[in-house]
């Protein structure tokens, strides 16, 4: 199998994830973002494993699931917090903090 | 179809990951306490709790110490635990032991509650909305997160494990459980929550963000390699299999994880942000355990994964350690906030630790009379961690009716109002700027010849420049502290703290000093450490 077609595909998939994380406000889709950018991790990491015939590769795809998973907890907590005070979830209004 | 292989039971050395396990377990029981314990009785239990659990595992570490067997080519000591995942060798515990010293401290930071009046620094109630009822009537409740040891306890944990990694999975599961209840601690400051809040966000964006590169460079070099295995990996590059480029990038990728959570220049940004926003005593112990635990990380993965790359990456670590002392010091000197100005003189720090990455790594290739790098990290980084902690915990001290006074004009005149904190603190600033007879001297003496032995002269160049710019900005706030009049009305005032944060603060007064007058024990228990396993 060429495995080839299935990296480009985690490239693109993490490109965008990482254009999206720099130009886009809203602290929820920022973080959806990031999870594009572990699922496309967890792509190459499966096509590498059946590249290189082991099961590696799959099995930290779990492991970053459930990592993804435990980021969201602490993320959404976190983002909720601060859009109830603020009213907003706009990272470019969380400017309190800078120089 | 293939056969089935039978199922194999994985071998756990317990007798050698105990003290690991039993930070995690006691960070799982008080979940439990959290549950099932009477409110009035979570606060004792907490703290008496993750103390006892931090000094039995730090005992234990150190009998794990005494009797690591030497490997078989006798350059190192330890073991491969865990099927290979986890090297407990003379690094590993001599950076647990340290990790477990600052948590230590940090605990006893985390349990002061002198200092508000009875309550802890935490957010009464962290889900009540700043400035209403719900959270007026927290605090007059007298409403505590016990929470955060726990929390903390989990951060310890996920500490231990980072340094001690010896495959890229167990590395980015460490990476993530040290730096999720952190992001947590950062926002739950019970003055100033809206700072807090925003500290958290910041550093909860940012570092998913680099745990995404982190996480897609583990891919890249594990399609390079096709093992997750730290040993694996390096013999791969020494037969030169597979696509170079794939382990370039993914090298590339990596360090930005990295050096993301060691605050290195270009990836600083959040760090005084964080810094200023997230409650002082959290600040005290990110700062220093954090930094330990990702160097501890940094020099395993690049020493034992990534040894044979070593004329592709020193260039890049050369370039950033100048450009993170250069960075941090010229911003600390404009900084009018002390917690802003202790995290951009971290930042600083990180490249004088970078230099010493820079040095010889192996045993067998200095003479006598020099040292490898790993003992020049391993001993900066207990310089720097009891500095780091100090620092901040004297901070915490300066209050005024609002809490926390850091603007630094407020702590003018500071040396009137009270000589013996702002002596202490004098004496933290000499430290961090590395003058003779306190610890940070032979700290950098020690990082700056490991670099000068495998010819990174441009780089202590630059440090040594840096180290005489940071000089004016520390110094500048001791001739604040002792030689300037507080303006009408805006003296600064020291509140007594308990006895909790003064032995945190002893601790680090102790510490300077000690490894100012007398380093050698210590810089001797660093070589001892050997070298990495693989």
């Amino acid at each position: 199998m060429n495995t080839e077609p299935y990296i480009i595909l985690s490239a693109i998939l993490f490109t965008i994830g990482c254009v999206g994380v720099l130009t886009r406000r809203n602290a929820i889709v920022v973080f959806m973002c990031v999870e594009l950018m572990l699922n496309a991790s967890n792509l190459a990491l499966v096509t590498f494993a059946k590249q290189h015939g082991n099961l590696d590769g799959q099995i930290a795809a779990f492991f970053v699931m459930v990592v993804a998973a435990a980021e969201v907890v602490v993320g959404l907590a976190i983002i909720m917090t601060i859009f109830r005070t603020r009213r907003s979830a706009s990272v470019d209004d969380a400017s309190l903090l800078k120089y | 179809m293939n056969e089935v292989p039978d199922f194999v039971k994985p071998s756990i050395e317990y007798a050698e990951l105990w003290p690991l396990l039993l930070i995690f377990g006691a960070a799982c029981a008080g979940v439990l306490v959290e549950a099932f314990l009477p409110r009035k009785l979570r606060y004792p239990v907490q703290a008496l709790m993750s103390i006892a659990a931090v000094v039995v595992a730090f005992v234990g570490v150190i009998l794990i110490a005494l009797d690591l067997p030497e490997i078989e080519d006798g350059a190192g000591r330890g073991i491969l635990a865990a099927e290979g995942a986890i090297a407990v060798d003379g690094p590993t515990v001599f950076l647990w032991g340290l990790i477990l010293a600052l948590a230590f401290a940090g605990i006893l930071l985390f349990a002061e509650r002198q200092l508000e009046g009875g309550v802890s620094a935490f957010a009464g109630q962290a889900a009540a909305i700043p400035g209403t009822e719900a959270e007026r009537q927290a605090s007059t409740r007298g409403l505590d997160h016990t929470e955060v040891f726990p929390l903390m306890l989990f951060a310890v944990g996920g500490m231990m494990l980072f340094p001690a990694s010896n495959d890229l999975l167990t590395l980015f599961v460490a990476l993530e459980v040290l730096s999720l209840p952190l992001y947590l601690l950062c926002g739950l400051a019970r003055r100033r929550r809206l700072l807090s809040q925003e500290a958290a966000l910041k550093y909860f964006l940012l570092g998913a963000f680099s745990s995404g590169f982190f996480l897609y460079g583990l891919a890249l070099v594990y399609g390079y390699a096709g093992t997750m295995d730290f040993g694996g990996i390096n013999d791969a590059i020494a037969n030169s299999t597979g696509n170079h480029a794939l382990l370039l990038t993914g090298i590339g990728l990596l360090s930005v994880g990295l050096l993301f959570k060691v605050g290195a220049a270009p990836f600083q940004a959040w760090t005084p942000d964080v810094y200023q926003g997230a409650p002082t005593a959290v600040t005290a112990f990110m700062a220093a355990a954090t930094k330990v635990a990702a160097f501890g990380a940094l020099l395993r993965l690049f020493y034992v994964a990534f040894g044979n790359e070593r004329w592709n990456w020193s260039p890049l670590l050369w370039a950033l350690a100048i450009l993170s002392m250069v960075v941090g010091v010229i911003l600390a000197v404009a900084q009018t906030d002390v917690k802003r100005m202790l995290a951009y003189s971290s930042v600083a720090h990180t490249g004088f630790l970078l230099t010493g990455v820079l040095g010889l790594r192996a045993t067998g290739d200095i003479t006598p009379g020099q040292i490898t790098s790993t003992q020049a990290v391993l001993f900066y980084l207990v310089t720097y961690g009891f500095l780091t902690i100090g620092s901040f915990a004297v901070v915490s001290l300066v209050r005024d009716a609002s809490g926390e006074v850091t603007n630094l004009k407020r702590w003018a005149g500071l040396g009137k109002e009270s000589p013996v904190v702002a002596g202490i603190f004098a004496l933290f600033l000499l430290g961090l700027a590395g003058i003779p007879l306190t610890s940070g001297f032979t700290g950098k003496w020690a990082v700056f010849s490991a670099a000068m032995s495998a010819g990174a002269w441009p780089v202590v160049v630059a440090a040594a420049l840096s180290s005489v710019v940071a000089a004016f900005f520390y110094i500048r706030v001791i001739v604040l502290m002792y030689f300037t009049e507080p303006a009408p009305g805006e003296a600064p005032a020291v509140t007594m703290p308990s006895v909790l944060t003064a032995t945190a603060i002893a601790m680090g007064v102790g510490v300077t000093v000690l490894l100012g007058v007398l380093p050698g024990p210590v810089l001797e228990m660093a070589a001892n450490a050997g070298e990495f396993i693989r």
